[in-house]
C-alpha cells in the first residue's frame, strides 16, 4: 500500500512545532506592542483643528500664561476651553483680516462655539480633577509635555493607567513648588540647577519631592492608588 | 504497564459470582477493533442520530441568539440584580464544571489505580469533560459586563499597570479552569493518537485517511513508540490526578472565602468535590446507557461498568449527604444568629420547595442504588442519573440564591427569578454539549480501541 503522506511530511511536522511557538509568540508580542503604540493611544499624534492654533506661538512666543485661557484649572475638575471672546480680546486688534482666523471671527459673529478636536482623551470611567493636581504641585508640563513647543497640540503621554500610576505610586519623583506649576521652563532640581522652596535650596528631586509631599498634605500612596480614588 | 498474568486474571475473572465481566467473552483483536471503528467508518448515518443532532443544533441556535442579544443589551436581560448578582451564570458554571470531573477521575485516577474496567468508558468520559468544561467556561465570560475584555483576567504586562487580584478566588478560578481544560484536552488527544492510527489504516476514503493520518502524527505502533507512549500517558495521568480534587476545591472557594452565611464553611471543598464526581458519574451513565444501546456496544460497555458507576454515585452521594448534614449541624451548633436564620430560610423561606426537592433528588431517591436489582436495571439507572443531575443543579441554585437573597441586613434582601434569557442560555449550553457529543461519536472512536485490546487474553505476554 502506498504511503499516505510524502516523506516531507516528517520535516513539516517537526517544523510546525517550532512554527506554532514562533507564530504565537510573535502575535503576543505584536499585541503587547500595539496596545502601547500611538496607533492605540494617539500619543504624539497632532490633531487637525478647525483653526491651526499654535501653543508654541502663544505660550513661548507671546508669553501668555496657561490660566489666561484655561481659567478654571485651579478650582475645577475641568481646565476650561476658552470662549471665542478670549481669542477676540487680542484678535479684534491684531491679525484682524488673517484668512486663517476666519472661523474664529465667524464664531464670534454667530455666537456658535468653535468645535475643537479633543487631544487629551480620558475614558469616562476615570474621575479626573485638574484642580487637585495643580494645587498639590503637579506641573502642567508633567502631564501635557512641552506645550510651549507644540505648533499643533498633541497628546504628550499615553494617558494609560500605568502612566497615571507611575506618579501616583511615587509622587515625590514629580512634584514641584506650587509657584512653578505654570512655569513651562521649570527644570527638576540638580546640582547645577538649585530650586528654592520656602527659603531652602534643593539640589535633589527626592528631597524636594518628599518635603512637598509633607507640606502639601499629599495622601498616602495607599490612598491615592486605591481603585475608588479614580474609578468612583 | 498493565501487562502481567495476575492483572489479566482479575480482569477476566468475576470477583463475585454474580458480577458481570468487563468484556463479554468471545472478543478478539479483530472484533474489538471492528465494533468500535465501524461505528464511525461503516455505519450509515441513521435517522436517530440525525434527529438528535438536529434538536441539539436547534438548541445551539437558541444559544447563539441568546448570546447575541446578551451582547447587545448586557446582563440586564437576565434575572440577576443586587443582591443576587450571580444567579444562573454561576449556578450553571459550577454545575457544568462539576460534571466534567468524572471524566478526569475515570481517565486519570482509575488508570493509576489500575482499574482496568475504565478502559471502555474513559474515551467518551474525557470527551464529556472537555465539552462540559467548554460549557462551564462560557458562563463566567457571559456574566462579565464586557466579555470582550475577558483577557484582563490573565496576568500579562498590561498598560493598566496593575495585575489581577491574586488574593481573590475568582482569579484562582481562571487558572484552575484553564489548566483543567488544557490538561483534559492534551490527555484526551494523547489517548486518541494510537486509535487515530487504527482509523487511518481502516478508512477507505483517501481524504478520511489523510485526516486521521494527520492527527495520528505518524504513529506506527513500534515498540519504541509504545514505550514512550506509556510513560507519557502515565505522566499525564499523574498531572491530571490532582486536578480532580483541586478544580472544584477552587470553585468552592468562590463561595467559602466570602463571608455570606451559608457559604463561609470549611466543609465546602470536600463536599463540592464529592458533588462534582457525583454529578459527573450521573452524566457518564446518562450518556453511556443510550450509546451502548444504540451502537450495540453491550459487549464492551457491560453491566459491570454501569454498576461500578452506580456504586461510585452511591458513595459520593452519601458524602454529599454528609455535607448537607454537617452544614445543618454546624449552623445550629455555631449559635450564630445569621447561620441559624440561613437554615430556617432554606427550610421554610421563599426557596424552600427547591431545597426539599434537592434533598429528595440527591439524598433520598439515589438510595435505591443499594439494591443490586436496581443497579442492574438500565432504565432505573438512567432515571436515577437524570434525577441526580437535576438534584445537583438544584443544590447550586439553593447555595447561590438563598444565601445571596437573604444576607445580614434585611434592608438589602431581595428576590431572584430567572428570565427566559437565563433559560435560553442554559438550555443552549445543554444543546451545545449534546451536539458536540453527537459529532464526537460519529467522528472519533468513542471507546479506546488500543486499551480495550490490552484487556484481551491475546495481549497477555507469555514468558517461555
Amino acid at each position: 500500500m502506498a504511503q499516505i503522506f510524502h516523506r516531507s511530511a516528517n520535516s513539516l511536522a517537526r517544523l510546525s512545532i517550532i512554527g506554532v511557538v514562533v507564530i504565537v509568540s510573535v502575535l503576543l508580542w505584536a499585541a503587547l506592542e500595539m496596545q502601547r503604540s500611538p496607533y492605540a493611544t494617539y500619543q504624539d499624534v497632532a490633531q487637525a483643528q478647525p483653526v491651526p492654533f499654535s501653543h508654541q506661538h502663544h505660550v513661548a512666543g507671546d508669553g501668555i500664561d496657561c490660566r489666561y485661557c484655561h481659567t478654571s484649572v485651579e478650582n475645577s475638575s475641568f481646565a476650561g476651553i476658552p470662549p471665542t471672546k478670549t481669542c477676540m480680546n487680542c484678535h479684534s486688534r491684531i491679525w484682524t483680516n488673517a484668512p486663517m482666523l476666519e472661523p474664529v471671527r465667524e464664531s464670534f459673529r454667530s455666537g456658535k462655539s468653535l468645535m475643537w478636536t479633543r487631544v487629551n482623551y480620558l475614558p469616562d470611567f476615570v474621575y479626573f480633577d485638574h484642580s487637585i493636581h495643580v494645587n498639590k504641585g503637579v506641573g502642567c508640563a508633567s502631564c501635557h509635555g512641552p506645550v510651549d513647543k507644540m505648533p499643533l497640540t498633541y497628546e504628550a503621554n499615553s494617558l494609560q493607567m500605568e502612566w497615571c500610576l507611575e506618579c501616583h505610586r511615587a509622587p515625590e519623583k514629580f512634584l514641584r513648588p506650587r509657584d512653578q506649576v505654570f512655569n513651562m521652563a521649570y527644570q527638576q532640581p540638580s546640582s547645577d540647577n538649585k530650586v528654592k522652596f520656602e527659603g531652602a535650596e534643593y539640589t535633589d528631586q527626592l528631597a524636594l519631592g518628599n518635603e512637598l509631599k509633607h507640606r502639601y498634605n499629599i495622601r498616602t500612596v495607599e490612598d491615592i492608588t486605591s481603585c475608588s480614588t479614580c474609578h468612583r | 504497564m498493565r501487562e502481567g498474568p495476575e492483572e489479566k486474571t482479575i480482569l477476566q475473572d468475576m470477583p463475585w459470582p454474580d458480577e458481570p465481566p468487563v468484556m463479554m467473552p468471545g472478543q478478539t483483536y479483530g472484533t474489538v477493533t471492528d465494533t468500535i471503528a465501524d461505528a464511525v467508518l461503516k455505519r450509515p448515518i441513521g435517522v436517530g442520530w440525525l434527529s438528535g443532532l438536529f434538536i441539539a443544533g436547534m438548541l445551539v441556535m437558541v444559544l447563539l441568539v441568546a448570546v447575541t442579544y446578551l451582547f447587545i443589551r448586557g446582563v440586564g436581560i437576565w434575572g440577576i440584580e443586587i443582591p443576587v448578582a450571580w444567579g444562573f451564570a454561576i449556578i450553571n458554571f459550577v454545575w457544568w464544571i462539576g460534571i466534567g470531573h468524572a471524566g478526569t477521575l475515570i481517565s486519570a485516577i482509575l488508570l493509576l489505580l489500575k482499574q482496568t474496567w475504565r478502559n471502555s468508558i474513559n474515551r467518551f468520559a474525557e470527551a464529556m469533560t472537555l465539552f462540559a468544561v467548554a460549557c462551564a467556561g462560557m458562563f463566567p465570560l457571559l456574566h462579565m459586563g464586557r466579555p470582550w475584555l475577558a483577557y484582563w483576567m490573565f496576568p500579562y504586562p498590561s498598560s493598566m499597570g496593575v495585575w489581577p487580584q491574586f488574593r481573590s478566588p475568582l482569579v484562582w478560578d481562571v487558572f484552575a479552569v484553564s489548566t483543567y481544560a488544557t490538561i483534559s484536552a492534551v490527555f484526551w488527544y494523547v489517548g486518541l493518537v494510537p486509535d487515530f492510527a487504527t482509523m487511518r489504516e481502516k478508512a477507505q476514503h483517501p481524504l478520511t485517511r489523510k485526516l486521521y493520518g494527520m492527527f495520528a502524527m505518524g504513529w506506527r505502533g513500534s515498540a519504541r513508540h509504545w514505550k514512550r507512549y506509556e510513560s507519557l500517558y502515565l505522566l499525564l495521568a499523574g498531572l491530571a490526578t490532582p486536578l480532580v480534587l483541586s478544580v472544584h476545591t477552587v470553585v468552592s472557594f468562590d463561595f467559602a472565602v466570602a463571608i455570606v452565611p451559608g457559604w463561609h464553611t470549611t466543609i465546602f471543598p470536600p463536599y463540592f468535590v464529592a458533588g462534582a464526581i457525583y454529578s459527573g458519574f450521573a452524566m457518564v451513565l446518562v450518556l453511556a446507557i443510550p450509546i451502548r444501546k444504540y451502537y450495540h456496544l453491550e459487549a464492551l460497555i457491560t453491566m459491570r461498568h454501569l454498576q461500578n458507576s452506580a456504586k461510585v454515585m452511591l458513595a459520593t452521594g452519601l458524602i454529599v449527604g454528609y455535607g448537607y448534614f454537617f452544614e445543618t449541624f454546624i449552623g445550629m451548633y455555631s449559635g450564630s444568629t445569621y447561620e441559624r436564620f440561613m437554615l430556617q430560610n432554606r427550610w421554610f423561606g421563599q426557596y424552600a420547595p427547591l431545597y426539599w426537592a434537592l434533598i429528595l433528588c440527591n439524598i433520598l431517591i439515589p438510595q435505591i442504588l443499594w439494591f443490586p436489582k436496581m443497579r442492574s436495571n438500565t432504565v432505573v439507572l438512567f432515571l436515577v442519573s437524570l434525577d441526580v443531575l437535576i438534584g445537583m443543579w438544584l443544590e447550586r441554585f439553593v447555595i447561590v440564591v438563598t444565601s445571596l437573597s437573604r444576607d445580614y441586613l434585611p434592608s438589602s434582601w431581595g428576590h431572584y427569578a430567572p428570565t427566559r434569557w437565563d433559560w435560553a442560555i442554559f438550555l443552549g449550553t445543554i444543546g451545545f454539549f449534546s451536539a458536540a457529543m453527537f459529532l464526537f461519536i460519529r467522528i472519533m472512536p468513542a471507546i479506546s480501541i488500543f486499551e480495550m485490546r490490552q484487556l484481551l487474553p491475546e495481549a497477555e505476554v507469555k514468558a517461555e
